[in-house]
């Protein structure tokens, strides 16, 4: 029963080893064998045979990369613990053949293949029973699409609204402009059909005049307690999508274009209202408009009020201008603005509204607007287009105002919140003295989660994702924000977005039922396990898990909801009684990994353990051999899940073993993280800011412990970064540990 | 669910789009099939090198979503193949897909040692041309499958007359007696991934590209910028392999333009400016120009544009580029702008200039084997399919990446509730 080693003595691996050294490592544990071409259906048949008839479940292929031959060595992963030993990339396509350093290379990262497999057992499925019922937050064009699609996937929804009424902003509008073609033609809203449709279902439950009071609980089963009309609700829900749309700019801060002292001056979300009453007309007078000027932009794309631009606005000035032509067609509709952003297909309908003759555009800036006595109001433009000051007489002035996202409650502006969660600073007394805390504002989800009742958000207000290539990641597993809320979108681009939360929704419910992660590790069954006797109830476990997994009762001690779990690793990472473990990741595994190497105790050359993401740093490792390109044999790489694993624990096993210095390279951090659990690169620099205490207690100097950031595609700059560290090293000497 | 019903989701493109919608489908429970004509997958996003706005490298995902594929038995691919027939309706369509050799079968192991003994260099098409591999190549680093494949189109590998491959492989992994096969798919619903092609920029006379050396586009742009591109990331100038040190963007060359591309594009203001950025962290001793119409920034990009405007060596202007001349003796490319703003045209003599292209939907060139109704752009028009025909990304509309992937995901359960509906 165990066991069993397979070595590959293909791609220049028997050429450049001495392999029977490497058998006899092997052979240690148990059943050692090479093979000639282990990848070969021969090869695999070989370690088959020895499932079958040797009993073995642990499988240590000491071959190429884990990234490569994965359909070969394909063992099922609830049955069989397969560790890959990677020989080929990290080994012998970037050292000499037949050098001792290679030798003694390939067999440290052997017997670290060994220790891990013998410390792994396979996951045992933590199966559950889920609720297919998702929570849709607001009643919109994003809400409603959401809960649509996800009844026409088979499952049930819940919309909650906080209006008396479906529709949201698409029920005020009086027309849309075309998403395709015919373009020269405004489209009726597609609303109504969808509030019909959403009303009739017996799938989805509406609440209207509601507010969610307390989300409790996990995916695949949240606890969900509403406010509806003062009397409290409560239900089950399987995941959650937030649909809260957006509100507009208060144009009061608008005062540079007369908004509030003017009458003829509104804003684009006014004009809608009174387009809708069919004819165009002022305000101040009732009297049909003649002419109509858009300013564009009006307080966006500036740091004084909204800096980001919502994308929208120019196609709704565009349409705006149509309803003034349409409604009275001597009339005349001027547009104001910086650049016209009538992105993709809606060039067409740029074009199409061109093509009318009396619709003016001007690339320029409103300087300025001045109140006649008839409450006319002329616009002073400086026209870049044609190099001069105009002065304009419109009967009515739009401001194209722009889009807030939802998540910002009352009183906040956009370009002052707090980094993270949105609240407010407070200052506390504490047993340090007086200190600043954030206090986030419970908003909509009012999440009982221990890290804050609402999602964080990464600027502006809107949620954090893991923007570019994961859109809908949000840091709380099972929450899925859509349409406007997260970004200024228009209503055809919320309602695909709206789809594809429902995608993730529907997935994140079928993936807890089979005790399966989500994203970046889809389908890992493994669970953290904690050892409570020993905690010391310091809490960083719970503070440094990005996902919010873990609350904590009245003492500190963490509650786990594993169902939020992303499985990164970063609470073992965190923990400093080394309670966190994984059947098939823990402290003591690495550990004794690094127990296992043979640390050269005499020798000039530093040796060095680099601590390295298996998402990025990892591939391009094997980057770095497929290009055969040569490192320092003196680093000895150990991959961890996400750098936020790192436990401190390890640098001093490392050190008080004689290793020299320690690295870390895992992915960037900050705004532009590309850590793929967000913050597991930024908390390990943050725990290696704590080291310096163990270094000291070591005697030890700081700088043998690093962190590098190193995107997946760099591993170009690797030879310089690995010489480098290497030679600040040898300023230091050798580590006094070393022969302990 | 569907697993019973033995319904699957074709997903036709192994672009960032089509992988996505495939592996969004699986990880819901449902079986994919990514059906992708290049050897391997990853499509455009593999060619760039960095994305914007972030200026990380599009491997990052792709490794992300690599491992998925691998780990999930729900996700088939073909990669080499090509649609020959999609028919049937939703909940029973046949897709016949060809699979073309490529002449490497999957013993192969990735050493290279192919490599070493071939005597044929093809122009390499992963690097738009910029410079050759050998006609037995690995597409590129992070190829999925990784493994080597043979260029047997004209003028690459002459087929066994040489075969001097086949006994340097001892794996047994080089098969020149390979012939394409067609496999016939069942599937509840089918999703165009296809993705653009970069406009083809010699049929801008005006433009000079293909005549003017040191005219090149947005996407070759991205490779000399790429760690593992023809110039290992060093910004060289095709005529002369000199470091460049002034470069012109041309924005709309092509798009908003009824002669060429009537949409916009979307994406090249950002890439441009995304390109500006890294070609001015290279050396502090550059100069970018930009030449534009509008400078669209939607949304949250407006932080990115800030950003470089505040570096005053990036000058941008708004006009349309007249004409771009080669200074016979430097070959300088020398652009002529209407400055619309300054009132003036202007020259400007520059190192290199980049043609910010426009993204061409690739089903607008090549709508073979099928009935997906295309808009007067060339995209798919979602609204007038068939039940069970849906598109994904750039096919449907052009959208930048992460744009694209919430409609790739969008598009996974279009495809589910085509299999519910069975």
């Amino acid at each position: 029963m165990g066991l069993g080693v397979y070595i590959c003595t293909d791609c220049g691996i028997g050429e450049s080893l001495n392999i029977e050294a490497l058998q006899k490592i092997g052979g240690k544990m148990g059943n050692c064998k090479t093979h000639p071409f282990l990848c070969s259906k021969e090869g695999v048949d070989l370690i088959k045979s020895d499932i079958n008839s040797e009993g073995v479940n642990k499988i240590v292929i000491a071959a190429c990369s884990q990234r490569v031959n994965t359909d070969n060595f394909d063992f099922d992963p609830l049955l069989y613990v397969t560790e890959r030993v990677n020989l080929r990339e990290h080994v012998v396509w970037m050292q000499p053949p037949n050098d001792p350093k290679t030798q003694a290379m390939a067999e440290d990262y052997l017997n670290m293949g060994v220790v891990r497999a013998s410390k792994s057992e396979p996951p045992v499925p933590k199966t559950t029973d889920v609720t297919r019922v998702v929570l849709v937050i607001g009643g919109g064009v994003t809400g409603l699409t959401a809960a649509l699609e996800v009844e026409k996937a088979g499952y049930k929804a819940v919309v909650v609204e906080k209006s008396a009424a479906l529709g949201g902003w698409a029920k005020k509008s009086y027309k849309t402009y075309p998403s395709r073609a015919p373009y020269d033609k405004l489209v009726a809203p597609s609303i109504d059909a969808k509030v019909q449709a959403v009303s009739g279902s017996k799938n989805i439950t509406v609440h209207l005049d509601s507010a969610i009071t307390s989300v409790e609980g996990e995916p695949g089963m949240y606890d969900v307690e509403i406010d509806k009309k003062g009397a409290k609700e409560t239900f089950k829900a399987g995941a959650v999508i937030l649909a809260t749309g957006w509100k507009p700019y208060d144009a009061n801060n608008l005062v540079q274009y007369g908004y509030g002292r003017f009458k003829n001056v509104i804003t684009n979300v006014q004009m809608e209202d009174l387009a809708s009453k069919g004819k165009i007309t002022r305000p101040s007078d009732g009297k049909t408009a003649q002419s109509v000027l858009f300013v564009q932009c009006a307080g966006q794309r500036d740091e004084n009020h909204v800096p980001y631009c919502s994308s929208v606005c120019c196609n709704v000035s565009l349409k705006q201008a149509k309803y003034v032509r349409e409604a009275n067609p001597d009339a005349g509709a001027f547009i104001i603005y910086k650049d016209m952003r009538a992105t993709g297909v809606y060039e067409n309908f740029y074009k199409a509204m061109q093509n009318d003759e009396g619709i003016f555009l001007a690339k320029g800036e409103v300087k300025g607007i001045e109140e006649e006595a008839d409450a006319s109001l002329i616009v002073i433009v400086d026209n870049q287009l044609l190099g001069k000051e105009m002065r304009i007489r419109a009967d009515v002035v739009v401001l194209a105002t722009g889009m807030i996202s939802s998540m910002l409650p009352e009183g906040k502006a956009v370009n002052s919140l707090t980094k993270e969660y949105i609240g407010d600073m407070v200052v506390k007394k504490t047993q340090d003295g007086e200190i600043e805390e954030l206090m986030p504002i419970p908003h909509i989800l009012n999440l009982k989660y221990r890290q804050g009742p609402e999602i964080p958000h990464l600027k502006y207000g809107f949620p954090d994702s893991h923007f570019v290539c994961f859109p809908y990641e949000t840091r709380r597993t099972g929450i899925y924000a859509a349409g406007a809320v997260r970004q200024p979108m228009d209503s055809y681009q919320s309602s695909v977005d709206a789809s594809g939360a429902a995608l993730k929704a529907i997935q994140c419910i079928e993936l807890t039922s089979q005790g399966k992660a989500v994203h970046p590790r889809a389908g890992d069954m493994s669970f953290p396990e904690f050892r409570l006797e020993s905690c010391t109830q310091c809490r960083r476990c719970t503070v440094e898990c990005p996902f919010g997994v873990l609350d904590e009762d009245e003492k500190g001690t963490p509650r786990e909801h594993p169902y939020r779990c992303r499985r990164c690793g970063t609470c073992m990472g965190a923990c400093p009684q080394r309670i966190i473990s994984f059947s098939n990741y823990s402290v003591d595994m690495v550990s004794q990994m690094l127990k296992s190497m043979e640390v050269p105790s005499e020798g000039d050359e530093p040796f060095i353990i680099a601590l390295i993401c298996e998402n990025d740093a990892y591939p391009a490792l094997d980057m770095a051999g497929l290009n055969r390109v040569h490192l320092n044999p003196n680093y000895r790489f150990i991959s961890l899940r996400c750098l936020g694993g790192t436990n401190l624990v390890w640098i001093s096993d490392a050190l008080s073993k004689g290793v020299d210095g320690v690295i870390l390279m895992g992915c960037k951090y900050g705004d532009d993280y590309q850590c793929h659990f967000v913050k597991g690169s930024q908390v390990a620099s943050e725990r290696l800011g704590k080291v310096q205490e163990t270094l000291g207690r070591l005697m030890l100097e700081s700088e043998r412990v690093t962190q590098i950031q190193l995107a997946i595609n760099e591993w170009d700059t690797l030879p310089k970064i690995m010489e480098e560290f290497s030679e600040k090293l040898k300023g230091f000497g050798p580590n006094p540990y070393k022969g302990f | 669910m569907s697993d019973e019903k033995g319904s699957s989701i074709v997903v036709i493109g192994g672009g960032i789009s089509g992988i996505t919608t495939a592996i969004e489908a699986a990880e819901a429970g449902h079986s994919s099939v990514i059906v992708e004509r290049n050897p391997y997958l990853g499509g455009r996003v593999a060619q760039l090198n960095r994305y914007f706005p972030k200026l990380c490298p599009p491997y990052c995902g792709l490794e992300i979503n690599f491992k998925r594929i691998k780990q999930n038995p729900k996700i088939s691919v073909y990669t080499s193949a090509e649609i020959e027939s999609v028919t049937g309706s939703e909940g029973n369509f046949s897709v016949k897909i060809k699979i073309n050799p490529r002449f490497v079968n999957s013993k192969c192991t990735a050493c290279g040692e192919c490599v070493k003994v071939c005597p044929v260099d093809r122009s390499n098409s992963f690097n738009f041309g910029i410079d050759k591999t050998k006609a037995i190549y690995l597409p590129h680093e992070l190829s999925y499958p990784m493994r080597f494949a043979i260029d047997q189109s004209p003028g690459a590998c002459p087929g066994k007359s040489c075969s001097k491959c086949v006994p340097a492989c001892k794996y047994n992994a080089i098969d020149l007696d390979m012939k394409a096969e067609t496999v016939e798919l069942k599937a509840s619903s089918v999703v165009y991934a296809t993705g653009w092609s970069p406009y083809d920029a010699a049929k801008m006379d005006n433009l000079g590209f293909g005549k003017v050396k040191n005219v090149v586009t947005n996407m070759m742009m991205e490779r000399l910028a790429a760690p593992n591109g023809p110039t290992k990331g060093k910004i060289l100038r095709p005529s002369d392999n000199k470091l460049v040190k002034t470069v012109a963007f041309v924005q709309c060359a092509g798009s908003r333009d009824e002669n060429h591309l009537a949409h916009c594009s979307s994406v090249c203001c950002m890439a441009s400016l995304k390109q500006a950025t890294y070609f001015r962290e290279s050396d502090p001793e550059t100069k970018a120009f930009i030449y534009y119409i509008d400078l669209r920034a939607p949304g949250k990009y407006e932080d990115f544009l800030k950003k470089i405007q505040t570096d005053e060596n990036v000058i941008m202007i708004k006009g349309k580029v007249a004409k771009i001349e080669e200074d016979a003796e430097t070959l300088d490319p020398i652009v002529t702008v209407e400055d619309i703003v300054g009132g003036k045209k202007i020259t400007q003599r520059v190192d290199m200039v980049v043609l910010a292209t426009g993204m061409e939907p690739s089903l607008k060139v090549a709508n073979v084997g099928t009935n997906v109704k295309l808009d007067e752009n060339g995209f798919v028009d979602a609204e007038s399919q068939a039940p069970g025909i849906y598109a994904s990304g750039v096919a449907k509309r052009p959208n930048d990446v992460t744009t694209s992937l919430q409609d790739a995901t969008s598009a996974a359960l279009k495809g589910i509730q085509s299999a519910v509906r069975r």
